[in-house]
């Protein structure tokens, strides 16, 4: 076991990419979840809604007899988050008036299938079907500051582009949410949560602030999956990159560090990226130093039981420490009554 | 002290749950590559003019492994013939791109797109795509018709194999409020449980167990996750997603003892073909449906009639009122888990007897289940059934080819790979118009 | 604070000539409401062929189990709609309108079940009521000085309440740490923040412990003071008698009798025939329990009063 190297690993985990990005997303799920009570399980259609919005335009391409060359970044971002608009209004349009769990239904549904549709062969021109696209980075790399061109706490230059800019996003996220959440529309968002009826009884339009929240928050969602694929350089259809398990790992992330808490979500990427990385890095040290026998864990199983532990995790977190591990103690008394 | 209590039992159910499956299945290990292996293909059609043998050149073929990612691609060559490399022993489907066939040529069995191929190790196994050339537009009306009975065929087998799997997932949410993502594990549990069993035994005596063994695991869920949840008074919401931390937590489980490939019973697999008019069925084809009917009937049947049957509708209509009439509410809701999850199970058996059966073969049939039930709507007994059925045909029949005479869509339909998107227009669309489902009614406020 | 002005007290001999029979005319009506049906399933929840409900003063809302008191709040209030029926606010159709837009006209609602917004502070329930906050718009809420002083203003207001309801020694708590009575002042302290011109109360004394019950009837005689209109659910005949000016009975959906507490409370054959057997602890509480959910409930209450209401259909 070569404790050095997990400790090492797990540290360049919990602030790297995939920390700052769950981070992004997970603000925006804080959004949904932790201040507006909404059951969004499709947090995953969002992110691909931000990344195929961003790597289409940036990589060119060609479907049926409409061409296009790479185009500038800003266009990309654009599209990402009208993209993930729409798909919130899409959503939000049959659901939200309904009871909440209608929205986790139709929002987990809808995220799949997004994936599904992606990867379709008949697609291939636009979104590269099951290849995915590759090669849209470059002009984003062009851009890089040349102080980053021997990289940064041993982030290679590339990564820590990506992680300087998603960082600096993630400080503007939180502020920006502050701001939200301290107005009288954060009041109203909940009131929501608390009760609906309560709030519509005192003549707030609640289906409209959910719909703003919803949209919202699905737009952090699609920068979080932005800065995703930058980091990763590609744009994959799989399930571990845009399907329910990845809406899952946010979930986590965002109820360990509280809900409805500012810096919950950030905190709560961090802690559960470092996780990650350390179950992983130091299963698969065990079981390459033979502490762990084939038959019981071997290679391919060592990514299998970090799900298991999601679940695991989710469960116990929901039935034990619901407010977070950082939970308000004040709401704690509240929920034990 | 009582969350001490809870704590612990709620510790040893989900220590129980990981312990049932280790007991229950066993490692399946993989064979470990040597030679090379792959699939050769042949794709010819006959043309109608000349009536010759004609290669269908330029076909793009896709290997795809168990869990749905490509892995080689090739089109096929002007023998008619492509060979796929696959990186390993294992389980694959090779995808035929219809949209890349010759002008006016079309597979011969609608839909018959995919061929699963499991290869040992240093296997080379064949592949037949038949092919045939297109009518004119003129008459392509029988060919639909035909399409019409074959596809609402298998709809109709699918959609009951959907309501068995469903009712539970209403039941359970009429009786406890509970939406639960985890239904969908209950089939996995069933079909694999069956799967291994039918390894040493006949599959009947492996469903029986499968069935039995699947009814247990609901059980247990209710005595040891939702009864002290709903005791110590964790919210619904919570406890919604409490059951998404349960589904993955099974569904992996099952991923870590069973493996990831796709695998078939060993019994009923190899039946041949029956023609009866337009419409080309199997034995099993038969032997599902009848089953399926036959639970349903007799579901229905105890809902309807029986003493328990009549407790677990008014429960599920209203729990205090049941409470305050004498019902034993534990006891009814205990019942919905058993018989639920045990319909769950048959439901899994009979979707990997149909098909394969796979680790999150559940999972990807519970929007389906979802779609079902919130049409029929949520609560109900019987929604279920309606709902199911309707989305099985739909989701079926929104793959059929419009004939070319058909006004605006003549000639297309939609990609296999894309029919489960009408079940999701059908949830949205019936969300929008009528939130409380066919047989549903809407809630009293205040 | 404009729309304070407007309200004027009215004097309760306003109705001394108004006719005792249900449906009857008034002579200055806040709310009409005309043909209103809402049935679940069979089962007709609301059949009320007319009402009108006099303005500046407070008229009690009795009536056995499963007589479609809190159904008629809903629908009344938008948060259910009618299968017929039309009904007007002010003079203006209501109809169709959805519940918050019903609030912002002035008509605003109490439920029956307390819903104090558990986890957010007593003073920020309190901000949360005042109407037409510009920081509740998305954009503007995003800026701190658009709304500003507003939220000042909207605070001192929230202050001059908690300090009327004696609840400004919880004003940083949870709401969600109050008790039930405090909930009940929480949540009319809060109905008032919108500057209603019509309050209504569903069931507020229900659950309050008696030492808080005095103060409660207090504030819901101030607000007729103020020239508010209130109409209130209420089980226990002496709050009924101690503050309401005009009493409506319903049963079975409709109503069966108007008239002053007086002529209610004097006709024997109501004291007896209904309030008499359905006013007992066991049927109160009930009743609690009934609001929780569905329809199917209204069906076995009804069922259980109709022995009772068959006897006051003819009072005379």
């Amino acid at each position: 076991m070569d404790w050095g190297q997990i400790f090492t690993f797990t540290a360049e985990s919990a602030f790297g990419t995939q920390a700052m990005y769950f981070a992004i997303a997970a603000i925006g799920l804080n959004i949904h979840f932790g201040y507006t009570g909404l059951l969004n399980f499709g947090h995953a259609g969002f992110m691909t809604c931000g990344a195929y919005g961003l790597a289409i335009p940036l990589a060119g391409g060609e479907i049926w007899g409409f061409e296009w060359g790479q185009q500038a970044m800003w266009k990309g971002v654009l599209i990402g988050l009208i993209a993930a608009g729409i798909f919130g209004l899409l959503l939000g349009i049959p659901t939200l008036r309904l009871r909440a769990d209608y929205l986790a239904i139709v929002t987990i549904a809808s995220a799949e299938i997004l994936r599904i549709v992606v990867r379709a062969t008949s697609l291939r021109g636009l979104t590269g079907g099951s290849n995915g696209i590759n090669g849209f980075t470059t002009s984003f790399q062009n851009a890089r500051p040349s102080f980053l061109d021997d990289g940064f706490l041993g982030y290679s230059s590339r990564q820590s582009w990506v992680l300087m800019l998603g960082w600096i996003f993630v400080l503007f996220a939180v502020g920006f949410t502050y701001l939200l959440i301290h107005s009288p529309w954060g009041r109203v968002v909940k009131a929501v949560r608390e009760d609906e009826d309560a709030a519509r009884a005192l003549g707030k339009n609640a289906y409209s602030v959910k719909m703003q929240s919803l949209v919202l928050g699905g737009l952090f969602g699609a920068i979080g999956g932005m800065f995703f694929v930058l980091a990763q350089g590609s744009v994959q259809p799989t399930p571990q990159d845009f399907g329910t398990p990845k809406t899952f790992f946010i979930w986590v992330a965002v109820i360990l560090g509280g809900t409805a808490r500012l810096w919950g979500p950030v905190i709560g990427s961090i802690m559960f990226s470092g996780l990650l990385a350390f179950t992983d890095t130091s299963l698969r040290e065990a079981v390459r130093a033979d502490y762990i026998p084939d038959s019981i864990l071997d290679g391919v199983q060592v990514g299998q039981m970090r799900f298991i532990l999601l679940g695991l995790g989710l469960m116990l977190l929901m039935v034990f420490r619901p407010q977070g591990i950082f939970g308000d103690k004040r709401e704690l008394a509240l929920d034990a009554r | 002290m009582t969350r001490l209590l809870t704590t612990t039992t709620t510790v040893r159910a989900l220590a129980s749950v990981a312990v049932l499956f280790f007991v229950l299945l066993g490692l399946v290990p993989a064979a470990s590559a040597q030679a090379e292996e792959g699939v050769n293909i042949n794709a010819n059609f006959i043309d109608e003019t000349t009536d010759e043998r004609t290669p269908a050149t330029g076909t793009v073929l896709v290997l795809l492994d168990a869990d749905g990612a490509e892995v080689a691609s090739t089109e096929i060559g002007d023998d008619g013939r492509a060979f796929l490399a696959a990186p390993g022993p294992g389980t694959y489907i090779v995808q035929l791109d219809e949209g890349t066939l010759p002008e006016g040529v079309r597979l011969r069995n609608e839909g018959a797109n995919e061929l699963e191929i499991t290869l040992q190790a240093g296997q080379i196994r064949g592949g037949i795509f038949a092919l045939e050339q297109g009518e004119g537009s003129g008459g392509g009306g029988s060919r639909f018709l035909s399409d019409l009975v074959s596809l609402s065929f298998s709809g109709l087998k699918f959609g009951l194999i959907i309501a068995m799997c469903s009712i539970g997932l209403s039941l359970i949410f009429g009786t406890t409020g509970l939406t639960n993502f985890a239904h969908g594990e209950l089939v996995t549990v069933g079909a694999l449980t069956t799967l291994f069993f039918n390894q040493s035994m006949h599959l009947v005596l492996a469903a029986i167990i499968g069935v039995a063994v699947t009814a247990a695991f609901g059980l247990m869920n209710e005595r040891t996750i939702w009864r002290p949840l709903r005791d110590r008074g964790t919210g619904l919401i919570a406890m919604l997603v409490i059951s998404i931390g349960l589904s993955i937590l099974v569904r992996y489980v099952l991923l870590y003892l069973a493996g990831g490939n796709r695998r078939a019973y060993n019994d009923f697999g190899n039946q041949s073909p029956i023609d009866f008019g337009p419409l080309t069925f199997v034995q099993r084809d038969i032997f599902i449906m009848v089953i399926a009917l036959i639970s349903l009937v007799l579901v229905a049947f105890a809902v309807t009639y029986t003493r328990t049957g009549k407790a677990m509708r008014a429960v599920a209509d209203n729990v205090d009122l049941a409470e305050s009439s004498g019902i034993d509410v534990q006891r009814v809701i205990q019942t919905v888990w058993i018989g639920g999850a045990g319909l769950a199970g048959l439901g899994g058996v009979l979707f990997g007897l149909d098909q394969t059966s796979k680790w999150d073969m559940g999972f990807e049939l519970l929007l389906l289940m979802f779609a079902a039930v919130t049409l029929g709507g949520l609560g109900t007994a019987y929604g279920p059934l309606i709902g199911s059925v309707l989305v099985g045909l739909l989701v079926n029949l929104s793959t059929i080819t419009f004939p070319e005479w058909f006004p605006g869509i003549g000639g297309t339909g939609l990609p296999t790979e894309l029919k489960n998107i009408g079940a999701l227009f059908v949830l949205v669309g019936i969300l929008l118009i009528r939130p409380q489902g066919i047989l549903g009614r809407a809630d009293r406020i205040g | 604070m404009s729309r304070f002005t407007e309200l004027k007290a009215v004097d309760p001999a306003i109705l001394d000539n108004v006719p005792q029979e249900a449906g009857s005319a008034k002579p200055d009506a806040i709310l009409t409401a005309t043909g209103i049906t809402r049935r679940f399933g069979g089962l007709v929840a609301v059949d009320v062929n007319h009402l009108e409900v006099q303005r500046g003063l407070i008229t009690a809302l009795i009536g056995p189990n499963g007589a479609g008191k809190t159904t008629f709040f809903n629908l009344i209030t938008g948060f259910d709609a009618p299968d017929e029926g039309s009904w007007t606010f002010e003079g203006k159709p209501m109809g169709a309108l959805a519940p918050h837009k019903v609030a912002r006209q002035g008509m605003v609602r109490t439920f029956q079940l307390t819903k104090a917004l558990s986890k957010i502070t007593v003073i920020e329930n309190m901000k949360l009521g005042a109407p037409s906050q510009s920081g509740e718009n998305f954009f503007k809420a995003l800026l701190h000085p658009l709304w500003r002083d507003q939220e000042k203003d909207i605070e001192e207001k929230a202050d001059a309440l908690l300090e009327r309801f004696k609840l400004n020694h919880m004003r940083e708590e949870f709401a969600g740490t109050l008790s039930g009575g405090q909930r009940k002042l929480l949540e009319m302290a809060r109905a008032l923040m919108t500057d209603p011109k019509l309050i209504m109360l569903d069931e507020p004394m229900a659950g309050v412990n008696p030492a808080l019950t005095q103060s409660l009837l207090e504030h819901v005689k101030s607000l007729r003071d103020e020239g508010r209109t209130v109409i209130f659910v209420e089980h226990d005949m002496d709050v009924v008698r101690d503050v309401s000016d005009w009493v409506v009975v319903m049963a079975e959906g409709g109503i069966i009798a108007e008239g002053p507490h007086s002529a209610i409370g004097e006709n024997k054959a109501v004291v007896d025939a209904y309030l008499g057997t359905t006013h007992d602890t066991a049927l109160v509480f009930n009743e609690e329990t009934t609001a929780k959910i569905d329809s199917a409930k209204i069906d076995s209450a009804k069922i259980a009063d109709t022995a009772v209401t068959t006897e006051i259909e003819d009072p005379q």
